[in-house]
């Protein structure tokens, strides 16, 4: 694939290689710097491998003050700057350019705070998603987002990208659990936004810097809600013979007054690729199927399940499984959890992200079918129903560049009809550089240029992440270039 | 302001005309909807107020989607009532400030979303900016603007619907506003713990939310402010909201985490809900209609220790929502001293500390909003420049 542009690197830039190389040096300890051309290539592309540049030099400092000090002569210097987490992002998020430098932060990674009494805990960038609940589990904790790499990503990245996750339906994405950041901005000034009071000072700046994409500063510590766990959770698997009841069994739980904290779907050949994988025992006789958990002590969810197969029963449901034991509760999560892996061994795939309302979901579900065979290709979808957050899995072969441009154009029609169905281009996987020229589909000019004056607001001279998010042709980056 | 001075769109193309007129001419506006707040912030002085009080109505509700869009000036009245017909609500709970400032009108929509207007179940459902998904609004150079949308997961782009929540009509004027809905519980009911002091009931909340019982309310009303709402000693309350098997399963597992700790006793439905009303709209520190009220966002386990070093200084009326990290407190005749209550949340962990009451010469002097830190207060101004960049929105309300 190679239709997404690039800036056109600054030569100049380039051309210093050597001598920016020697300043970064003096700035960090030599492990915090890497410019051997060798050790580059880890950090040409992330979690959208179509992509690839190699940059100037990667710097992962193990403090704000080292950060700073970086900043503050990347700014002087004009140099462009892509911060990057654990690399995980689907949409090109971390993916550097010639003449940018990657800052990491992957050494930062410490705990440095976990304060029970106020269901906070404050961790270095470079935390993992994952090592946050480990760290507060044997004491009746977790922090909610489960985005699915939670074992790679780390927070910083999952502030800069909103992650999600399959639990958001009841404990919302990592805006809603986020409560203060510590963050360098382009040039050099630390600012610390938030804290354990729930509201801070003035504009809302963490909301806005949760999803800004690395554009407006780079995250060092962040402070994030611990929720106590539940008594216990439960699924049940649903299976159905057409999507429009499994669409209308989704409606009709909301509409009953529940909030199930999961609601995920997966259609036909999503349910055949998983079953093959994992052998979980997913009926194969049905056209779609539901995983429905719920939360709470054992009779509550006894009580809350007996409603939901009720429910399920008026809409034809043709397979009902529910889990007598948290090993049957595992089987039934493992197929779906190994959904994207399960996947990737029968086809190269890449994975899309448009959020449509809940009505939209069944005619969004045939259109996407329709679109995809049009162009002679296979979709698997797997995703969020109960927040409407569409993944279709658009499989294709990697090495058929003919394909693979195919595949690319299905999802941009993909992500089009979740639009003009009254959704957005992307749930939880952030615009990045995939989704950057379709911006145009879902604001006019004049919402991305109040988009654009908000960033220049943080970054005038647009340093940070500069070919992201907005179309190429629109952002100040191709003016400062 | 006379009749003439006050302008009322009848829709959005003609709001951004009038916006746009009133930016050549370098006029300046003071925003409104209900206008039932007025008195909180500075004191605006602006040349016209431009009221959303003819933008009304819900423009698009399917219940089983979760998400409501209404115009502006849409009175919550409405929309509640409109929700309640589908068993939903707002679940972040906005309060009514017209019984503490004694001011009347209709709260609208457009308000709860300018001043992120949150109510108790915040500790737990977020505020109202965690519910709201989209906004449109015209900036200060008379454009419309659109952001976010209509579903419940959105990265795309700037998350400028957060920047719109809590920005007190200073950056743009909203024309339009979508919320994400939730499922009204069958039944709800509150268990008060009575007696316990202060630091006591921090700790027996702090206790309570760190079990798997879903608690989504827990307040503090130190003797005072309990002799006024629900009569008795100190009473700590703690909300279950559900389906009734479920909230009888979880009130017997809250009662016992609390076994001999406290006195306890149970308020069932109306009885709950009208305590959290009272709680929520801090009727317990209406009084005198006009003394200085403070309300205190910060650390939960610090609140009662902030409290006690104001009290050592002078006397304070106070109670507590949010798990301790919400303090309303209000103090004696008209001063409101503003250094003493800043220093001392300075001291006890920081937060924002915000004068809700106070009469209008005071609000001219004392700084109504927590003061920013130096590089945010900058960051601040540029972003308000970014909207409105000759300064059109309700000059000076949330800083001089």
């Amino acid at each position: 694939m190679s239709d997404i542009a690039f800036l056109e690197p600054d030569r100049g830039i380039i051309a210093r290689r050597g001598e920016i190389a020697g300043e970064l040096a003096r700035l960090v300890p030599a492990d915090c710097l890497v410019t051997s051309e060798r050790e580059l290539v880890p950090f040409e592309t992330d979690g959208f491998t179509a992509y690839r540049r190699v940059p100037l030099a990667v710097v992962l400092p193990e403090t704000t003050e080292q950060l700073t000090r970086v900043m503050r002569y990347l700014a002087h210097e004009k140099i462009p700057v892509v911060p990057r987490g654990a690399g995980t992002s689907l949409s090109g998020g971390a993916i550097p350019q010639e003449d940018a430098v990657v800052v990491g932060v992957s050494k930062m990674t410490r705990i440095l705070e976990v304060d029970l009494p106020n269901r906070a805990a404050r961790v270095q960038a470079g935390v993992t998603n994952l090592a946050i609940s480990e760290a507060v589990d044997a004491d009746g904790f977790f922090y909610a987002p489960d985005p699915s790499s939670q074992l790679a990503c780390t927070i910083g990245g999952n502030i800069g990208m909103n992650s999600g996750g399959a639990h958001c339906l009841k404990y919302g994405v990592t805006t809603n659990n986020l409560l203060g950041v510590k963050m360098v901005l382009f040039d050099g000034t630390v600012v610390e936004i938030g804290g354990k009071a729930l509201d801070a000072p003035g504009y809302d700046l963490l909301g806005l810097v949760c999803g800004s994409e690395g554009q407006l500063g780079i995250i060092t510590e962040a402070t994030v809600r611990l929720i106590a766990k539940p008594a216990g959770a439960r699924p049940v698997l649903f299976g159905f013979d057409t999507a429009e009841d499994a669409g209308a069994c989704v409606a009709d739980i909301i509409g009953a007054g529940i909030v199930p904290v999961a609601i995920e779907y997966m259609d036909k050949p999503a349910i055949e690729i998983c079953e093959a994988f994992t052998g979980a025992g997913y009926p194969l006789d049905v056209a779609a199927l539901l995983i429905v958990e719920v939360e709470g002590s054992d009779a509550e969810m006894e009580a809350m399940l007996a409603r939901i197969v009720e429910i399920a029963r008026t809409h034809n449901v043709k397979t009902v499984r529910e889990s007598q034991s948290a090993m049957e509760a595992a089987l039934i999560w493992k197929g779906r959890k190994s959904a994207f892996g399960a996947t990737g061994r029968i086809a190269d795939y890449i994975c899309m992200d448009g959020t449509v309302p809940l009505g939209q979901l069944t005619h969004v579900l045939s259109e996407t079918g329709r679109i995809v065979a049009d162009y002679g290709l296979r979709v698997a979808n797997v995703f969020h129903a109960g927040d409407g957050n569409m993944h279709p899995l658009i499989l294709y072969n990697v090495n058929d560049p003919e394909e693979a441009q195919k595949a690319e154009a299905a999802g941009m029609d993909i992500l089009k009809l979740c639009v003009d169905a009254g959704g957005c281009l992307t749930g939880e996987h952030g615009v990045g550089i995939e989704k950057r020229d379709l911006m145009r589909h879902q604001y006019s000019k004049t919402d991305l240029d109040q988009q654009m004056a908000v960033r220049a607001a943080f970054d005038p001279g647009w340093i940070l992440n500069p070919s992201k998010v907005f179309p190429l042709d629109e952002s100040r980056g191709t003016k400062v270039a | 302001m006379s009749k003439a001075d006050r302008l009322q769109p009848a829709n959005e193309a003609e709001a951004a005309d009038r916006i746009r007129a009133a930016a050549a001419d370098g006029m300046t506006f003071a925003i409104e909807g209900g206008g039932t707040k007025t008195t909180i912030g500075r004191p605006v002085f602006a040349d016209k107020v431009l009221s959303s009080a003819k933008l009304r109505g819900i423009t698009a509700y399917n219940p089983a989607e979760l998400v409501l869009t209404a115009l502006a000036g849409t009175p919550l009245k409405h929309i509640e009532d409109e929700l309640a017909k589908n068993n939903q609500r707002l679940a972040f709970e906005p309060a009514d400030h017209r019984p503490l400032l004694c001011s009347d009108g209709d709260p609208t929509i457009g308000a709860v979303a300018a001043i992120n207007n949150s109510g108790p179940r915040r500790i737990v459902a977020g505020a109202a900016r965690d519910s709201l998904l989209g906004v449109r609004f015209v900036n200060g150079r008379g454009e419309t603007i659109k952001n976010g949308g209509r579903v419940m997961k959105n990265v795309t782009g700037l998350d400028l619907v957060k920047l719109m929540a809590g920005s007190w009509g200073t950056l743009g004027f909203l024309t339009e506003v979508t919320f994400k809905v939730l499922p009204a519980p069958e039944i709800e009911t509150t268990l008060l713990l009575r007696g316990l002091d202060d630091a006591g009931a921090t700790t027996a909340m702090a206790h309570a939310m760190a079990s798997s019982t879903e608690v989504t309310g827990a307040a503090h009303l130190p003797e005072l402010a309990a002799g006024r709402l629900t009569g008795g000693g100190a009473a700590t309350a703690l909300r279950l909201e559900g389906f009734a098997d479920s909230v009888a399963d979880r009130m017997a597992r809250l009662r016992g985490l609390f076994d001999g700790v406290a006195d306890l006793a149970e308020l069932e439905n109306d009885e709950s809900r009208a305590l959290w009303r009272d709680i929520r709209d801090a009727r317990a520190l209406v009084g005198d209609g006009r003394s200085p009220v403070w309300r205190v966002s910060m650390t939960p386990s610090r609140g009662h220790e902030f409290v006690m070093a104001v009290r050592m200084k002078t006397a304070a009326d106070a109670f507590y929502d949010w798990q301790g990290g919400l303090v309303w407190i209000g103090l004696e005749g008209g001063d409101p001293q503003d250094d003493l209550i800043r220093t001392e949340l300075a001291r006890h962990g920081g937060g924002h500390a915000m004068l809700v009451r106070a009469d209008s010469e005071v609000r001219v002097l004392a700084p109504v909003f927590q003061p920013q830190a130096q590089p945010l207060e900058a960051l601040s101004g540029r972003i308000k420049a970014a909207f409105d960049p000759r300064g059109l929105f309700n000059p000076g309300r949330m800083a001089a």
